[in-house]
């Protein structure tokens, strides 16, 4: 494929004697949604860990916009543009709604230890601006008024919507989503799929782990299904999902059950 | 009495810059150095030796500053990548280190004997009964810059990045940031500003001697620090000044109790630990701290 951001070649890893991810491959194309699912303990957040360099594979190529990756710290992979997010909602607690999204800011020359002293003007100036777009990205997910708010007294939810803002303010060409509608509302949800579905339409590519299937088949242009560490299924998302393998994979091999 | 208030505004300005180099590690970057007083040591030693060898203060103050702030950056490469509370351990055993060797490096330090006659600075300028006046005004500017400095940079992006690594290191990691860059920064920073607070020490003493420099200096800053209310710089000297504060006063009391000079240094003690026992449960962000910001427990 001419215009993909992702590939993951034979992907391997494993903790002691479990194959937390076996053999895995495959492909995310240039702004699209590639929808993960699999039962719990398939691999896909370890999958996530290992693509954002959190942890190492034991085998296996990842390929980001051309480049191996595989090797580079973590904090590295994120500065080329790859952001994820975590499946349990990890807001900075201490830090007010506003300092986490300015955080999320990339290349900021007033993240050096003297710029903010001999270059107090420029920092300055950089601030006003990247305060602006998080003003705007909150405003894009209706937490605008939580702005100065500790982000510890947020609900669940809020976090959720919070950690997919702060990871925009980074300017991502590749999102990774783990869980993104966790612990969120129902109405809420569907707002979600909404700025989500606004977000592909801008040009961004996103990578999601969900296990709510409608949301899923909502939003996936393509569905890569996951079970024990490798790759079960993979296609057009209605299709995959009719899959009696998929279907067995999530009920337990050996189920009389049909779809 | 007016020498009594100086010398009270000299060791509480010189060890609320002390603490301030802690607050930045710990108050702002999350990271427990129990060895703070090594840094503290390395000025002081540094900056004399060099000023008894004719380098002027100018620059051996400032070459203190740069080898605490080299040394506090070494041990934060060599112990960081461990978990956080290896830092702990290290740090504790380095400020030992340190104080053995200054006290058996004979032919360098002279030992128990230690150093005095060393030069101070604008000592010329002034007539030796009036000179303690000038330092302590000295050591208000020194506060101040210091303060000053690290409320810029508090509240600056660098800043933000800091506390980002002390709240969750993951997500500062996951949004391009070498966290492990920014806690070795914090070391050094604050080891520098240890070693500025060793040389105002130097001065003012006018003799040092490595039994200055023992583990129990490195907790009195951790009391300011938690006292003032951790993260914040102005808590943290508002906790220097109290702490002296209470030292000194409480020497004036000494005359309507009837207890040996020992026990009522101990007395002291237990009144401190009952007060940051207080602290704990009923204000445990400390003076001026915030409550949201509680850097113990998530």
């Amino acid at each position: 494929m001419a215009n993909e951001i992702l590939r993951i070649e034979g992907v391997r890893k494993g903790f002691g004697g479990l194959k937390a991810v076996d053999n895995c491959s495959l492909s995310v194309p240039e702004r699209t949604i590639v929808g993960l699912i699999g039962p719990n303990g398939a691999g896909k957040s370890t999958l996530f860990d290992l693509i954002s360099g959190f942890i190492k594979p034991d085998a296996g190529n990842i390929i980001f916009s051309g480049k191996e990756i595989v090797g580079l710290p973590a904090y590295r992979i994120a500065g080329m543009g790859l952001i994820r997010t975590f499946q349990i909602p990890r807001a900075l607690m201490r830090m007010t709604v506003l300092e986490n999204m300015m955080l999320g800011s990339q290349n900021q020359l007033g993240e050096m230890i003297l710029a903010p002293i001999i270059r107090h003007g420029r920092v300055k100036a950089e601030e006003r601006a990247i305060e602006k777009k998080a003003e705007d990205i909150l405003k894009f997910f209706d937490l605008l008024r939580m702005r100065d708010e500790y982000a510890g007294s947020m609900s669940g939810g809020q976090k959720k919507m919070l950690e997919m803002a702060r990871a925009l303010m980074a300017n991502p060409r590749l999102l990774l989503l783990d869980e993104p509608f966790a612990g969120v509302n129902p109405a809420l949800s569907e707002r979600l799929i909404e700025k989500i579905k606004l977000l592909r339409k801008s040009g961004l590519t996103i990578m999601i782990i969900e296990h709510a299937i409608p949301y899923v088949l909502a939003l996936s242009d393509e569905l890569y299904v996951l079970n024990k560490g490798a790759i079960l299924a993979s296609g057009q998302p209605d299709k995959v999902i009719s899959d009696s393998r998929v279907f067995e994979a999530y009920l337990g091999v050996g189920s009389d059950a049909q779809p | 009495m007016q020498d009594y208030l100086v010398s009270i505004i000299l060791t509480a300005g010189i060890y609320a810059i002390f603490a301030l180099g802690l607050n930045l590690q710990w108050g702002y970057a999350g990271l427990l150095n129990f060895g703070h007083v090594a840094f503290m040591a390395i000025g002081a030693y540094t900056t004399v030796l060099l000023s008894m060898n004719e380098v002027p203060l100018i620059l051996a103050v400032p070459a203190g500053m740069v080898l605490a702030g080299a040394c506090g950056a070494f041990l934060g490469v060599a112990t960081l990548r461990l978990r956080e509370d290896y830092l702990a351990i290290v740090t504790i055993g380095f400020s030992e280190i340190v104080r053995f060797i200054l006290l058996n490096w004979s032919s360098l330090t002279r030992g128990s004997f230690g150093l005095y006659g060393y030069p101070r600075p604008l000592e010329e300028m002034i007539p030796h009964e009036d000179y303690n006046l000038l330092l302590a005004g000295v050591v208000i500017v020194v506060l101040l810059l210091v303060y000053a400095l690290l409320e810029i940079l508090a509240k600056s992006p660098w800043g933000r990045v800091l506390k980002s690594v002390r709240d969750d290191e993951a997500v500062s990691v996951s949004l391009g940031k070498n966290a492990f860059s920014y806690k070795v920064q914090s070391l050094a920073l604050g080891s520098a500003i240890a070693a500025l607070a060793g040389s105002m020490l130097a001065f003012y003493l006018q003799y040092i001697n490595p039994n200055n420099f023992q583990p129990i200096e490195t907790f009195y800053a951790w009391i300011m620090v938690i006292l003032g209310g951790s993260g914040s710089n102005r808590g943290t000297i508002a906790g220097a000044v109290l702490l002296w504060g209470f030292f000194s006063t409480t020497r004036f009391l000494e005359g309507y109790v009837s207890l040996s000079p020992s026990a009522s240094g101990a007395l002291r003690m237990v009144i401190i630990g009952l007060v940051l026992i207080a602290l704990m449960m009923f204000r445990p962000q400390g003076l001026f701290g915030r409550k949201e910001e509680l850097a113990v427990g998530k």
